[in-house]
């Protein structure tokens, strides 16, 4: 009846394991006990969970981005004290628990902080960057969302009910195999992939139509702020890696559930084949992460250097370029495994490529720093902090380039130093720029810049202090999850990376002292104009938080910077002559029940419960379906009540609020001409 | 003209653009799905000569049975597009009609792989057996569930028709299951060639 799920499954092995099935329950019965007693879950279901408004869909996406940032963390924070300790002794966590904690670590941070982080800030802003009044498909996004949730749902739970996997976040056969790993830990880690992709590969599609059909008139691809020319290009990415993990996924999965031989060490089973599988999703997947970053870095660093962005055309051709190139680099993953020297010199020479588009960018943004009139904005700061400590990471990547020096540097600390280098400041600093800076036109009032300030001054020397050592280390022969060590020269490294993660620890603390704050005294920090920071692409058009609409008139472009344009050109927070009905999408309630069934699937799937994985593949099916009937999908919004929303928004603006624009008047007849008195 | 009136066109210009979104969208999702069965093939080229001491492809395919599934589902594209004609002459009955045929052969497929499968599996060949048959259900069983899918679907539609007759969103939904009709056969072409063939010279 429940297939292999006994009463053994709960984690009775060791305190550390049952204090973290402890608070993962806990925390989820407070969160259930505090919804029912503001007596909320009314407003959560029918205004959060079943609408279909991209906006609201993204802040979704971004709280679980965060909730998941630190369960991943504290994963990270016993990590390092483990190993701060574990000088010729166990430490405080066994083997097995060590294992479970690195593999959740990675899992989690790819694919449920900042999968969801970016698909969350892409879904909020992207729509109003090119002026559209929604995604393509808002029902398939509601979808995407809940699928990532379930498949965060099922590395929560895993904490609980069994364990994790202890094969790693790559998990590379035959390890993982069957044989070797009897038990549930790696069927939570393929799960939560396989139902997590999937909902990603519909983001990809999603936002592929959206930024192709919804620009707004004028919207030319090269006029496409940089951030939906990022979304753009991941978007496409996802499209064609993600199948990749599906497929290399399900196929571990087959060996592993019905005894299928693509892997395993006998019977004709090639682990090979993983590897390259794997990282032909792999390594695009880095670039998934980094490139949307790339282009918060660009709208942030424009904005508060009060300059046109610097070379957006050789931005937008450096990301095709990395886009591109992101497929040829894989096998730099294993340059250990086997392959001729040939071969391993033609990708180490591509992934030296890689350098020169990323390199490119970096001239940009400092370009456009360059006689800017920069203010400090806590976005600004995470920006600045990017580029110092990201050309870093990225003069190490060339070195790992390198098949010979590969061969001595994989697998240890130097590569585990290397690729946090680049996703700490890459991706995640990108994203709390995007918090930061995107977070009024989703709420409708600012950050506090100090908490945000002092969070930015916590994670970069928490990064330097917990990473730098690893390179060290690396460089004397430690190698890459460890559970304990020999070598006392080691240790002293291994403490400062400890203390380093502890003021990461503080990063995040400043962080939630920063939202509290900010919540609290949200009434004096307002944002009326729908523009606090004197933005310069179309998001900042619209209302703070939009209107379910966006635009009430669909607005036309004729300028990369369009808003800066419509403010300089005066057209900006005019009221329309006549405004007219909009169609909006119905909201669903298919989404958080299509998200349920993957959930009990996946769960299903782990415990070999095989009636409840047939019950829910079934209705799962008969959902799909009802969805495929139904023709009334839409609603209107009357004119009147556009004309009632937007009198109301601009009403609330009076001139003070708004930016002056004396200073950024073009002189000379070019609109792109430098501004006085600094170029 | 009335507001109800008006309404109701305002509702068909934005379905009309949606549906336009949708077939680009399900152009590509297709790719997503090729890539899928692009990296099966690959799979399946890469193990195929792994058969472990088991039965190698030379010992298991049957041209001639495969040539009669390849026939029922040439066959059943070719139905479809004539139900796509009838669609376009506004003939919702030739449509149910020839959907019909369509959902007989591409039943008919369905049977003679399983078929073929159960055959397999019963003289000690199943896909545990080794790599290159794991591989080979892989591939050859992800199709055959795309086309069991796509029988659903064809249920779904001819539904549709008798229910809701030619309406937009249901034209739109025939031409987009035609799409991925016509995409299975050419995945199964790939299959033919790269499968069945070289795996009996």
């Amino acid at each position: 009846m429940l297939g292999r799920l006994t009463i053994e499954a709960i984690p009775l092995y060791s305190w550390v394991a049952m204090g973290g099935a402890a608070v993962t329950v806990g925390g989820g019965i407070a969160v259930f006990l505090l919804i029912t007693y503001l007596r909320a879950w009314k407003v959560l279901w029918t205004d959060w969970l079943t609408s279909l408004d991209h906006k609201k869909i993204g802040i979704m996406y971004v709280v679980l981005a965060l909730v998941m940032l630190v369960r991943g963390f504290i994963d990270a924070l016993m990590m390092r004290a483990q190993q701060a300790i574990a000088l010729n002794n166990e430490g405080y966590l066994p083997p097995e628990h060590f294992e479970q904690i690195f593999s959740s670590h990675g899992t989690i941070m790819i694919f449920f902080v900042a999968m969801p982080f970016l698909t969350g800030l892409i879904n909020i802003i992207v729509p109003q960057q090119i002026g559209a009044r929604d995604v393509a498909f808002p029902f398939l996004n509601s979808v995407s969302l809940f699928l990532t949730a379930a498949g965060a749902g099922l590395v929560l739970i895993s904490l609980a009910i069994g364990k994790f996997s202890t094969a790693g976040w790559t998990g590379y056969p035959p390890y993982s195999g069957i044989d070797y790993n009897p038990g549930v830990g790696v069927d939570y880690w393929l799960w939560a992939l396989i139902v997590s992709g999937v909902g990603s590969t519909a983001s990809g599609i999603n936002f592929i139509v959206t930024i192709v059909k919804n620009r707004c008139p004028g919207m030319t691809y090269m006029r496409m702020p940089m951030f939906t020319w990022t979304t753009l290009c991941i978007s496409i990415l996802i499209a064609f890696a993600f199948p990749a993990l599906t497929v290399v996924a399900a196929q571990l999965a087959l060996d592993r559930t019905l005894g299928f031989h693509f892997f395993t060490n006998g019977d004709g089973g090639n682990m090979m084949l993983f590897a390259n599988l794997l990282w032909i999703w792999g390594h695009p997947e880095v670039y998934i992460l980094i490139l949307p970053a790339f282009g918060i870095f660009s709208e942030v660093v424009a904005t508060f250097s009060r300059k046109r962005l610097f070379g957006y055309k050789s931005l937008v051709y450096a990301t095709a370029c990395i886009a591109i190139l992101s497929f040829t680099v894989w096998l730099h993953h294993f340059f250990t495994m086997g392959s001729s020297a040939n071969v391993n010199a033609v990708f180490g020479i591509a992934t030296m490529i890689i350098a020169v588009p990323t390199g490119v960018k970096i001239f940009d943004w400092m370009f456009t720093m360059y006689r800017g009139r920069i203010e400090f904005h806590p976005s600004m700061v995470f920006t600045i902090g990017f580029m110092v400590t990201f050309v870093i990471g990225g003069v190490t990547g060339v070195l790992l380039a390198l098949p010979p020096a590969d061969y001595l540097m994989h697998n240890s600390t130097f590569l585990v130093a290397h690729f946090h280098n680049m996703l700490i400041p890459g991706a995640l600093f990108g994203y709390f720029a995007g918090l930061n800076y995107w977070f009024p036109k989703a709420f409708g009032f600012k950050l506090d810049a100090k908490w945000g300030i002092r969070s930015f001054w916590f994670w970069i020397i928490g990064f330097y202090l917990a990473f730098m050592p690893l390179y060290v280390l690396g460089f004397m022969g430690m190698s890459r999850r460890m559970e304990h060590y020999a070598d006392p020269n080691w240790q002293p490294y291994l403490i400062v990376a400890a203390l380093g993660a502890v003021c990461v620890l503080l990063g995040i603390v400043c962080i939630a002292i920063q939202l509290y704050v900010s919540a609290k005294n949200w009434g004096s920090a307002r944002d009326l104009t729908g523009d606090p920071w004197n933005g310069r692409t179309l998001e900042w058009a619209t209302a703070s938080p939009a209107a379910p609409y966006n635009f009430a008139i669909v607005p036309t472009v004729r300028d990369i910077d369009a808003f800066h344009d419509m403010k300089l050109g005066g057209t900006a927070y005019q009221p329309a002559a006549a405004y007219e009905d909009i169609v909006m999408p119905k909201s669903s309630g298919l989404g958080p029940v299509l998200g349920a069934l993957s959930f009990a699937l996946g769960f299903a799937m782990v415990w070999y419960i095989w009636w409840l994985a047939a019950l829910a593949f079934v209705l799962a099916l008969v959902c799909v379906g009802i969805r495929a009937c139904d023709d009334e999908s839409e609603f209107i919004i009357p004119a009147a009540e556009v004309a009632r929303i937007e009198g109301a928004h601009l009403g609330q603006i009076t001139s003070a609020d708004m930016h002056d624009m004396r200073d950024f008047q073009p002189v000379g007849p070019a609109s792109g001409a430098p501004l006085p008195g600094r170029a | 003209m009335s507001e109800t009136a008006l309404n109701s066109e305002l509702l068909e210009h934005e379905e009309k653009k949606s549906l336009e979104s949708r077939e680009f969208g399900f152009w590509v999702y297709l790719m997503t799905d090729a890539v899928i069965f692009a990296l099966l093939f690959a799979s399946y080229v890469v193990l195929s000569k792994n058969s472990a001491a088991g039965p190698t492809s030379r010992d298991l395919f049957d041209l001639g049975h495969t040539a009669g599934e390849t026939a029922l589902l040439l066959l059943s594209s070719l139905t479809f597009g004539l139900a796509t004609i009838a669609m376009t002459s506004d003939q919702a009955g030739r449509v149910v009609q020839w959907l019909f045929v369509t959902l007989i052969l591409g039943l008919g497929f369905l049977a003679m792989e399983m078929l073929e499968f159960h055959g397999m599996i019963a003289q000690g060949a199943g896909p545990g057996t080794s790599g290159f048959l794991s591989a080979f259900f892989t591939l050859v069983g992800t199709h055959g569930l795309h086309v069991a899918f796509g029988a659903i679907g064809i249920c779904v539609v001819i539904g549709q028709v008798l229910v809701k007759g030619l309406t937009l969103p249901v034209r739109s939904r025939l031409v987009r299951l035609g799409l991925f009709w016509h995409f299975l056969d050419i995945v199964w072409i790939g299959i033919f060639s790269v499968v069945y063939l070289p795996g009996v010279m």
